[in-house]
């Protein structure tokens, strides 16, 4: 995974709410037994029309906003289905971090595992950073993870929360599948345990 | 933090599955059973082939393909039509193999929709943490278990490490009070919470369902009520184990037997919330304020008793929320003011985990029996497993619904989300039991409101959506 320190990158506005993963890649682009490619369709519904023509009036088919790295939104960006290839379409367009006011608790994990910073920001905040995102490629946003602050075009910061061990793996770019490996004796203790205490627990094999 | 404290089912089974707590408070979790489909395993898969890992826990682990199954015509792999589909599946089968995943095979009777086959099969059972990549995990909460959805890299973790890295929830209850009238179901219960919560009141929480009308509901009623938790935003739903729940689990393939039943009963006995536990959310509805349900908007919050009117977005103060509803019946085809009951309907799908069991299928027949579809209507009934399937068809149930100029498929994730061949051409309007009416999910252009099984079948009936309380 790529670490993710700094990130200064144009900001596209998205005033919506409830942007569900749904919307942010279709279910019929998930036959795909990789993580890249996806890009082309992030956002499918609204950025093409049914002729698959670009919509114009949709955000990342307009100047500089398809060289956008960050995202504002309103409330629950990322609700409805678990599916990770919302944030790998989002990573593959290039979109390292989204910023709205709260997510959808599955995307919101599932962004952390793929170097994509979400960000949350109190309603008003976030209106105040699409009327900054809206002035285009000479109002760049920049996303300190190490401060935990957003920094405005005019170079007001604004801080924000991040729990401390997601930050350290996003900061570093470590594999949390290598960090709890590190505890497997722990889990190998446990396991014993609770074979003894709930040995009712059926198998699978004989499925 | 004191053992005496009184504590809430989610904390009970929380604290039992804490493998190891880190010092920012994230925890080690560990996972007793883990699901498995075709769309969102196939890149974990590769993560542990790259990497050199191992499945840990091959016994915890069940595999099944469910999202793209055809339900008419051959369901053997090499024969679905479609090849990213066909990839898929053969993808699972091939890393099953590989990997030594326990697999429920296409042809197996008891293959069908993960989350209609764990609880069926008894592999979910209460107290247990229960994963899958799929956000309808939630579902398996109707038993007493924190089941939920989690993205494909934590699918990697789980086969890897058998654990999660998870922080602990917060606790939400939601009280339904009261008993619930005639034509009401699970799925009217949890559109009206959804429309009075909204989509992200549960974020961050698990829901509690409690109150007399949640203990009356049957085991179908009840994983209905908990599958849609993600709906609210809760990632995992839980409603208390009791006599219910241990009648159903009972004899069930894999469910403990004889001195292990009664271990785990006794065990499961002590699992529902303490007197005394407290919430950081609590919400009450009176099941008698409830009435058949349906959705008007893309979202599944947007949704008004049967009774009721499409709203009206210029009564909205909040601009965002007035944006959001303009869009809504755009895309809806829908005029404010408009009653629900006049709207005419193209297709009418029965199934998904949400409403694919026995009891929903009983349910849509009662109301087909002795009534047609309505011409040019496309009416789908697709079971939720095999086994219903088996079930359905020995009770007649299947004679019923043909009769009546319904389709009776075979078991599949279907059209609750078009990853197969049924999918709605732009423009229909579908009355669905499914689970989510967001733009485009069960087709592009298509059009989704979300109802109970009597509710699909009185639209299929009528043409329109209809008010199954006055079919008698």
């Amino acid at each position: 995974m790529e670490p993710f320190t700094t990130l200064t990158a144009i900001a596209a506005p998205m005033p919506m709410q409830n942007i569900d993963t749904d919307k942010v890649i279709p279910a019929r682009f998930l036959k795909t037994i990789k993580r890249s490619g996806l890009g082309v369709h992030l956002f499918d519904a609204l950025r093409y029309d049914k002729d698959g023509k670009e919509r114009p009036e949709f955000v990342l088919n307009q100047e500089p906003y398809r060289n956008a790295q960050i995202i504002v939104a309103h409330e629950n960006f990322g609700c409805g289905s678990s599916r990770e290839h919302a944030p790998w379409a989002l990573l593959d367009f290039g979109i390292r971090c989204v910023i709205a006011p709260d997510f959808g608790d599955i995307f919101f994990n599932n962004s952390f595992k793929n170097g994509i910073l979400p960000v949350r920001l109190p309603r008003a905040v976030c209106d105040v950073l699409i009327e900054d995102a809206k002035l285009g490629g000479n109002a760049r946003i920049t996303v300190d993870l190490a401060g935990q602050v957003v920094v405005r075009p005019n170079g007001q910061e604004i801080h924000f929360e991040i729990d401390p061990f997601r930050k350290h793996l996003l900061l570093n770019g470590l594999d949390d599948i290598g960090q709890t490996l590190q505890h497997t004796p722990k889990i190998d203790t446990y396991e014993a345990a609770r074979r003894q205490s709930q040995p009712w627990i059926p198998s699978t094999t004989a499925v | 933090m004191s053992t005496t404290r009184p504590r809430t089912l989610f904390d009970k089974i929380w604290d039992s599955h804490v493998v190891e707590r880190l010092p920012d408070g994230t925890c080690i979790l560990y996972i007793d059973r883990h699901l498995v489909h075709e769309v969102t395993s196939p890149q974990a898969f590769e993560g542990l082939r790259l990497a050199g890992r191992k499945l840990r826990r091959p016994d915890c682990t069940i595999a099944v393909a469910d999202h793209n199954i055809p339900t008419v015509g051959s369901r053997v792999p090499r024969d679905i039509k479609e090849a990213d589909s066909r990839i898929q599946v053969e993808t699972l089968e091939k890393n099953v193999a590989e990997f030594g995943v326990p697999y429920i095979p296409i042809l197996d009777v008891r293959q069908g929709i993960v989350h209609i086959v764990g609880p069926e099969l008894g592999l979910s059972l209460p107290g247990m943490t229960i994963v899958c990549g799929d956000s309808h995990s939630s579902t398996h909460g109707a038993l007493g278990a924190l089941a939920f959805g989690i993205g494909t890299s934590e699918v990697e973790h789980v086969l890897a490490t058998q654990t999660l890295l998870q922080q602990p929830a917060k606790n939400m209850r939601v009280e339904v009070t009261g008993k619930l009238g005639f034509g009401c179901s699970g799925k009217d219960v949890v559109l009206a919470i959804i429309g009075q919560i909204t989509t992200a009141g549960g974020t961050g929480h698990v829901i509690e369902y409690t109150g007399e009308a949640i203990q009356a509901l049957d085991m179908a009623g009840r994983m209905t009520v908990s599958n849609m938790s993600i709906e609210a935003g809760a990632r995992a739903g839980l409603i208390a184990p009791d006599d219910t729940t241990f009648d159903w689990i009972k004899g069930r393939e894999f469910a403990p037997k004889g001195a292990a039943w009664e271990q785990a009963v006794a065990y499961w006995r002590t699992l529902p919330s303490d007197a005394g536990a407290t919430y950081d959310k609590s919400v009450t509805l009176s099941a008698g304020d409830i009435a058949p349900m349906v959705t008007w908007g893309t979202t599944p919050g947007a949704v008004v008793p049967v009774t009721g009117v499409v709203p009206d977005p210029s009564q909205v103060a909040d601009e965002g929320v007035r944006s959001q509803m303009q869009r809504m019946l755009e895309y809806m085809a829908l005029m404010p003011g408009q009653k629900l009951q006049d709207v005419p309907i193209d297709v009418v799908f029965i199934g998904s985990c949400t409403n694919g069991r026995i009891e929903d299928i009983r349910a849509a027949a009662a109301v087909a029996k002795g009534r047609k579809v309505a011409a040019g209507v496309q009416a789908l009934v697709v079971p939720g497993s095999g086994l219903v399937k088996q079930q359905a068809e020995r009770e007649g149930l299947d004679r019923i619904l043909l009769e009546a100029g319904f389709e009776w498929r075979d078991p599949c994730c279907s059209m609750c989300l078009g990853m197969n061949p049924d999918k709605l051409t732009p423009g229909q309007r579908c009355a669905s039991t499914s689970n989510r009416n967001f733009e485009g999910r069960q087709g592009p252009g298509g059009r989704t409101h979300l109802l109970s099984p009597a509710m699909a079948a009185a639209a299929a009936v009528t043409g329109r959506l209809a008010d199954v309380r006055q079919l008698g």
